[in-house]
């Protein structure tokens, strides 16, 4: 029998998010990058737009971290100032856009002021042009004071800002409203929870193309699974039309893959599990192209090596394929 | 396209004589439209109707098996386009690409070591692949045997001149290779071969029209062992081609793709080999051939096949019993985990390595990690009193402190409270239990 190719037709499609805003906008970036917008599976061109490709941002702290031995020779030189780490990132390293991520304003690390952690976002700012994605620290209640105070210092750059929860949703969903920035909404691996934080956000009147969605990422071989499945039941349910699980998906992998023993364990303790430095680019880079193909939008990676290689498997995804009727 | 139990009963005999093990003719016929029975069970089925339902109770995949004994590599028979609807049954086969003129041995033994062990589970690459690149009958065939000789694992033969094929893959016949590939050049003498020889055929079209014409052409010739191979190697397309195999197969039972598919990597650095091969394995390949070997390359790559091939109603759990480390005495310490096994085996492979006797006390969390559990209440105070009590820790240790996992520290008080145990946190990452333990214990 001949072959007719099977194209499913989805009623809709995955909400653009634009990030950074440039002068023009009421910012100051050099340039803005449009996320989401695609109108069907990861990468399936045959069956409909795959408008704008997923980026890949890397991570600076505005703490010295303490990150892996192997990263050192990659970043150790400007750990100490997130201004020079983030120009490294975009000018040496090619990643799309920068996350800082605002370690330093944990009690438990530096108790950095709302007001300190307004300025290194300033700094970096000013450092670089690319869009800029803010972290809080993961304290719930620190983030609720810190996040509010960067949106007001950088009021009109379009920043994302992250991660919002339940719990906490409320000030950095006013602070993104009153100070035109985007917010990361995130959910413990459950899609219920995503949706409904969702419909909170865009009921304080943010609206959905302001929203980015973190579904929880694990790292390879901690329960990847779980969120990759999550994810590709969201997006099937945005292409099917709901709204609310419609916007594009972030994924925090460097921090995981950082987390896992793989990544870690030296050569000469593990030399059943090879090489560590290049065992280590491909526990993030391969966690990071699984989650592409359940439709990532946003990667924040760590290791510029495997920044490099998400980046050229994301080019060599967006090449168009197209089946004849 | 798949039967509903009321179609499947129009063709039934229905006697409702219940020589099938169903109390009624339709029950019979709604067990088969959900794959609990299979159509044999009813004698009384008219040869008709038993074509039709044949066909279309058939398996969407077949499954098309490699290789022999222990090392039989199982492709296909797949019934799901993701994981969660129900979940992926035979993990993509990977297979590392040898020349026939390297030096056999050596490369065998290097894809022979390519087995690990993590988290409780054995991963090993399936297959070794040999390809014919001296374009020699003998050197070929020696290569064959002698990757015969040297592994048990499954084999694919890549060759596509079909004499120089013959002598290889006659030698090895036994060990019922996959024979790579029959093309429009020589598919009438590679499917005689296959047949012959009584071994599992690729098909390797020229994109997917052609592929589809192909293999109409060899069934016709009275061939199904197949495996199919669009032909093309550019990352997207793949990803297409292995898209609209497995939809057609599943979604319309298009018997013509009805097969498990395969492809190869096309990368020359092993690093880019390995992220486009997760894409395959994550978008429905059956088998993957590819170059890299080295230990850190085939790792994730397996690992990430073992995860989205895991069943995702039912995590993998161990049981929620006490397990001893090493030679333990009543002074060992008692560490608490969950008995997720990933969980589990995190943990007991990190107090191996601390090299210090102790007990591992998995609370049972129904198979949840650490974090969740506690998110979902059930690690608590109770719980951990509870397993100590089962476990009857107080009569196997003479002291009465327990290792509290350090994502979890803010049980402390009611832990203490629940079981009267002294707790002391340990760190959050099992990987610092050996230097934690050294401090602590030693
Ligand atoms: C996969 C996952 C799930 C899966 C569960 C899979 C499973 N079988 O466990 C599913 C999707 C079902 C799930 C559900 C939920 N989850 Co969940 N989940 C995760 C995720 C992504 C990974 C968890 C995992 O498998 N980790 C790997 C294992 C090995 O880690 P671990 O057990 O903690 O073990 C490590 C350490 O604890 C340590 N360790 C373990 N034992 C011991 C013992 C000792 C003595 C020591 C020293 C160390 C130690 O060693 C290990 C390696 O370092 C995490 C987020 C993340 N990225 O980690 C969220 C996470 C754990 N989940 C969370 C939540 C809230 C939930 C839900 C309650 C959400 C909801 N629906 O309301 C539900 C609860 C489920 C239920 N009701 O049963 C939260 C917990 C929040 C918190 N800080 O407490 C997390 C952290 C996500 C988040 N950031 O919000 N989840
Ligand atoms: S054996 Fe056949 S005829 Fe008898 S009850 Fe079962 S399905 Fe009906």
């Amino acid at each position: 029998m001949a072959f007719s190719a099977m194209k499913e037709k989805y009623s809709s499609q995955v909400h653009t998010v634009v990030l950074g805003a440039t002068k023009e906008e009421g910012g100051t970036r050099d340039y803005t990058i449009t996320v989401g917008g695609e109108g069907a599976l990861p990468f399936l061109h045959f069956e409909g737009e795959v408008p704008h490709r997923p980026v890949v941002a890397l991570e600076v702290w505005d703490v010295v971290p303490e990150w892996h031995e192997s990263l050192a020779p990659y970043f150790g030189d400007v750990y100490n100032d997130p201004a020079a780490w983030a120009k490294k990132c975009v000018m040496e390293y090619n990643a799309d856009l920068v996350v800082l991520r605002l370690k330093g304003a944990d009690p438990d690390v530096a108790d950095a002021s709302p007001e300190d952690c307004a300025k290194v976002v300033k700094d970096v700012l000013a450092a670089v042009g690319c869009p800029l994605i803010v972290l809080g620290c993961g304290n719930p209640e620190k983030d609720s004071k810190v996040l509010p105070a960067v949106a007001e210092a950088t009021s009109g750059e379009k920043l994302l800002i992250g991660v919002a929860d339940q719990e906490n949703y409320k000030s950095i969903t006013a602070a993104c409203i009153v100070h035109n920035h985007n917010i990361i909404a995130g959910s413990p691996i459950d899609i219920n929870i995503c949706k409904q934080l969702n419909i909170l956000i865009t009921e304080m009147n943010l609206p959905a193309d302001r929203i980015v969605i973190d579904p929880t990422t694990a790292a390879l071989g901690y329960g990847l699974e779980y969120g990759y499945s999550i994810m590709e039941r969201a997006r099937i349910g945005a292409l099917q039309g709901d709204k609310m699980l419609a916007m594009p998906i972030i994924c925090n992998v460097g921090h995981e893959v950082w987390r896992s023993k793989e990544a870690n364990a030296s050569s000469e303790d593990y030399p059943a599990w090879g090489d560590q430095a290049n065992r280590s680019i491909l526990w993030e880079a391969t966690t990071a192209a699984a989650l592409l193909q359940a439709g990532a939008n946003i990667l924040i990676m760590r290791h510029p090596k495997a920044l490099a290689l998400v980046k050229q498997n994301i080019e060599e995804l967006m090449v168009p394929t197209s089946f004849d009727d | 396209m798949a039967l509903t139990g009321l179609e499947i009963f129009k063709q039934l005999p229905k006697t409702n004589c219940k020589d099938c093990g169903h109390p009624t003719c339709l029950a019979f016929a709604m067990a088969l439209a959900s794959g609990k029975t299979s159509l044999d069970k009813c004698p009384h089925i008219s040869e008709e109707a038993k074509e039709t339902l044949g066909a279309a109770s058939a398996p969407p995949i077949a499954l098309v098996k490699v290789g022999t004994g222990d090392s039989v590599v199982e492709l296909g028979d797949e019934t799901e386009l993701f994981r969660h609807d129900k979940r992926f049954y035979h993990p993509t086969a990977i297979a590392v690409l040898v020349e026939d003129t390297e030096n056999i041995a050596d490369r065998v033994a290097e894809i022979n070591d390519l087995n690990f062990d993590r988290v409780g589970l054995h991963y090993e690459i399936d297959m070794v692949a040999l390809q014919c690149v001296s374009g020699n009958v003998d050197t070929f065939k020696a290569a064959a045997e002698q990757v015969a000789a040297n592994t048990n694992k499954a084999m694919v033969l890549i060759c596509e001149d079909v004499a120089v094929m013959e002598a290889a893959a006659t030698a090895v016949a036994d060990r019922k290779p996959l024979l790579y590939a029959a093309t429009n050049d020589n598919y009438e003498a590679m499917t005689a071969l296959a047949q012959k020889l009584e071994c599992p055929l690729a098909v390797k079209g020229n994109g997917l029209d052609n592929l589809a014409e192909l293999v109409d052409k060899i069934t016709k010739l009275g061939y199904k062992e197949l495996v199919l191979d669009s032909g093309n190697r550019e990352t997207s397309q793949v990803l297409a081609d292995l898209t609209q195999i497995r939809r057609l197969a599943v979604r319309k039972r298009f018997r013509t793709f009805g097969y498990p598919a395969m492809t190869f990597t096309s990368k020359d650095d092993p690093h880019e080999e390995v992220v486009q091969a997760s894409v395959y394995v994550a978008k429905y390949a059956g088998l993957v051939v590819v170059k890299a070997s080295k230990k850190e390359e085939i790792l994730p790559l397996l690992t990430w096949r073992q995860n989205l091939y895991t069943d995702p109603q039912k995590p993998i759990q161990v049981e929620a019993k006490a397990v001893a480390i090493g030679d333990v005495t009543p002074d060992s310490p008692v560490y608490i985990t969950t008995n997720f096994s990933l969980t589990y085996y995190i943990v007991e492979g990190e107090v191996e390595s601390s090299k210090i006797p102790a007990y591992i006390v998995p609370v049972n969390t129904d198979g949840i990690s650490v974090l969740t559990a506690w998110a979902a209440g059930k690690l608590t105070g109770e719980a951990i009193a509870k397993a100590l009590e089962e476990n009857d820790m107080e009569s196997k240790v003479n002291h009465k402190t327990l290792v509290l996992p350090g994502y979890v520290a803010v049980l402390s008080g009611s832990t203490e409270e629940a079981t009267g145990w002294k707790v002391l946190v340990g760190p959050r990452e099992a990987a610092g239990i050996t230097k934690f333990a050294r401090e602590n214990f030693a």
